[in-house]
């Protein structure tokens, strides 16, 4: 069954008609061709699909393109502005934060909403009390980003590279 | 995966009728157990009934000093609710220990309740599974039982709940609130899920038609000391293979009550009434808190591949009582 819905992606209004079935992943990959987010796994396990559903890190392989009706998305490539690239993208290009690149503009828009979330002083599992106002340090930094996985191993850099983005937001 | 409608509900009574009124109909939450299930050819509906935009989602204080927690609250947003942080501290450490950062933005509460075993057998569709084509037998017996039951289980089932999330609800004594076709009623946590029995492909007493709207947690003051431990084989994006969310009142020395809840070990959040009991009145002694233990995993019986599962209950609720003893004490 089809189902029309609007999709605001990186800025551009986009009415499309699309199967109730569509993932937001793929209806953003083979509908309308913005191919940043990647298939890693189809199943929630990996964070390649990472975007930002009205400003929110989700994973786009587990809602729906009809759930998603009027609402805002942004992508890797939605990120920088005016050829600029958004400073946690500079932070991974600095720091070698990846390898052969397929789940970096997972991890990217991971880190954009992740950074948010900490500004929020939204509280992580990594063992300071939930009460109290979050402080990124790294272990903090692997907790919140692990919902994003590399299957090249470049953990290392990735983390250096969110705390430099980190330093450069404040 | 077959063809489905999707309708975004207005208003619940019309969520419930729609959904109640055809058996192959179904609501949608944030999707994140669903959809992957429609992938996996789980669950074949014909009508998806989207119910975020109409469940309640905040956290409101109740008149009697309990709060009422929206169903359609984002696991992530309710973990980092103040009121929660500050007086019901385990529910959002078992939160914030559930899943990743962009699954919990996408949870809802009423979802996560519902979200169903992680078994493989359950998954994976070519195996046999009592749960999913009742009758089919189950195939965990003999086979990976890492997060499989040790309490409470059946010969046609030994498939664990989940939820992190609802094992913390269980210790806290919350109230479930449904809204069904003949009205609104209240279900208790502890009594939400099911034990396997001969009817495994029943995961709790609700009927098909039934939408959670609400989750209701009792004033608990000594709560706001209360924690969540959770043991799995990676430190992080992994369900548990065993959790420990436990409160402790305690005053000069002896411990008043305790709510104890465990997770990963049986089909439904276990709350451990016999370790209470032990407690009550109890001082916090090393002994005390063993025998406590003890007590709640002596009818624990492990399968073929999770022998270790006792002990390592045993030893988590032990270390958990004993920092939150510490905690008291420090305090
Ligand atoms: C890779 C991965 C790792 C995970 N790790 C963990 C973990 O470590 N710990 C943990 O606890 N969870 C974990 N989860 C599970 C996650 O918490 C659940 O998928 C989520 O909470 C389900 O909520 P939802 O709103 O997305 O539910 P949905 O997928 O939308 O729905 C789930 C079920 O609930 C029903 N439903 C939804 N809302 C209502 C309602 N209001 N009333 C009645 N029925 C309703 C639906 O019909 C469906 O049957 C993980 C998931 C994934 C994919
Ligand atoms: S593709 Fe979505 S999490 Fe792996
Ligand atoms: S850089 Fe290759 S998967 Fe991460």
């Amino acid at each position: 069954m089809e189902s029309d819905i609007i999709l605001r992606v990186n800025g551009r209004e986009w009415p499309l008609r699309v199967d109730t079935r569509t993932t937001l992943l793929d209806a953003l990959r083979e509908r309308l061709g913005v191919t940043s987010p990647k298939k890693g796994c189809d199943h929630g396990q990996c964070g390649a699909c990472t975007v930002l559903l009205d400003g929110r890190r989700i994973n786009g392989c587990l809602v729906l393109a009809v759930a998603c009706d009027g609402s805002e998305v942004v992508t890797a490539e939605g990120l920088g502005t005016d050829g600029e690239l958004h400073p946690v993208q500079q932070a991974f290009v600095d720091h070698d934060g990846f390898q052969c690149g397929y789940c970096t503009p997972g991890q990217v828009c991971s880190a954009v909403g992740m950074l948010e979330e900490v500004a929020a002083g939204w509280p992580s599992a990594a063992g300071r009390p939930v009460a109290d106002t979050p402080v990124l340090d790294d272990a903090e930094i692997r907790e919140r980003m692990s919902g994003n996985l590399c299957r090249c191993g470049a953990y290392a850099n990735i983390v250096t590279a969110v705390r430099a983005a980190k330093e450069v937001s404040r | 995966m077959n063809p489905f409608d999707y309708r975004r509900a207005e208003d619940a009574a019309g969520a419930v009728a729609t959904v109640a009124a055809d058996p192959r109909a179904m609501f949608l939450g944030g999707g994140t157990n669903l959809v992957d299930h429609l992938k996996l050819g789980i669950v074949d509906p014909d009508l998806l009934v989207d119910v975020t935009r109409l469940l309640p989602d905040g956290v409101e204080p109740l008149p009697d000093g309990g709060v009422r927690i929206g169903a359609g609250m984002r696991n992530s947003d309710l973990a980092a609710d103040p009121l929660i942080r500050r007086r019901y501290p385990v529910l959002s450490q078992a939160l914030l220990s559930g899943a990743s950062g962009q699954l919990r933005n996408a949870a809802t509460t009423g979802g996560n309740l519902l979200q169903r075993t992680r078994c493989v057998y359950f998954q994976d569709v070519t195996m046999a599974c009592n749960k999913r084509r009742p009758g089919s037998g189950c195939s965990a017996f003999g086979g990976y039982t890492r997060y499989h039951a040790i309490l409470g289980a059946s010969e046609h089932c030994i498939a664990t709940h989940p939820s992190d999330m609802a094992v913390a609800l269980s210790a806290l004594d919350a109230t479930v609130v449904v809204q069904g076709t003949d009205g609104e009623r209240r279900v208790a946590m502890t009594e939400l899920h099911r034990l396997p029995g001969d009817a495994p492909e029943r995961d709790t007493v609700l009927r098909h038609g039934d939408l959670i709207t609400a989750v209701e947690l009792p004033d608990l003051p000594f709560a706001a000391r209360s924690r969540y431990r959770k043991v799995r084989d990676r430190a992080s994006y992994a369900f548990a293979l065993v959790s420990v969310a436990a409160a402790v009142d305690l005053s000069d020395g002896v411990i008043r009550e305790a709510r104890i809840a465990l997770g990963g070990v049986a089909h439904k959040p276990w709350r451990a009434t016999r370790a209470e009991a032990e407690l009550r009145g109890a001082r916090p002694t090393e002994e005390t808190l063993r025998a406590a233990a003890e007590a709640e995993l002596a009818e624990a019986r492990p399968v073929e591949g999770n022998e270790f599962k006792p002990t390592l209950a045993r030893n988590t609720l032990v270390a958990t009582l004993r920092d939150l003893v510490e905690e008291e004490r420090t305090r």
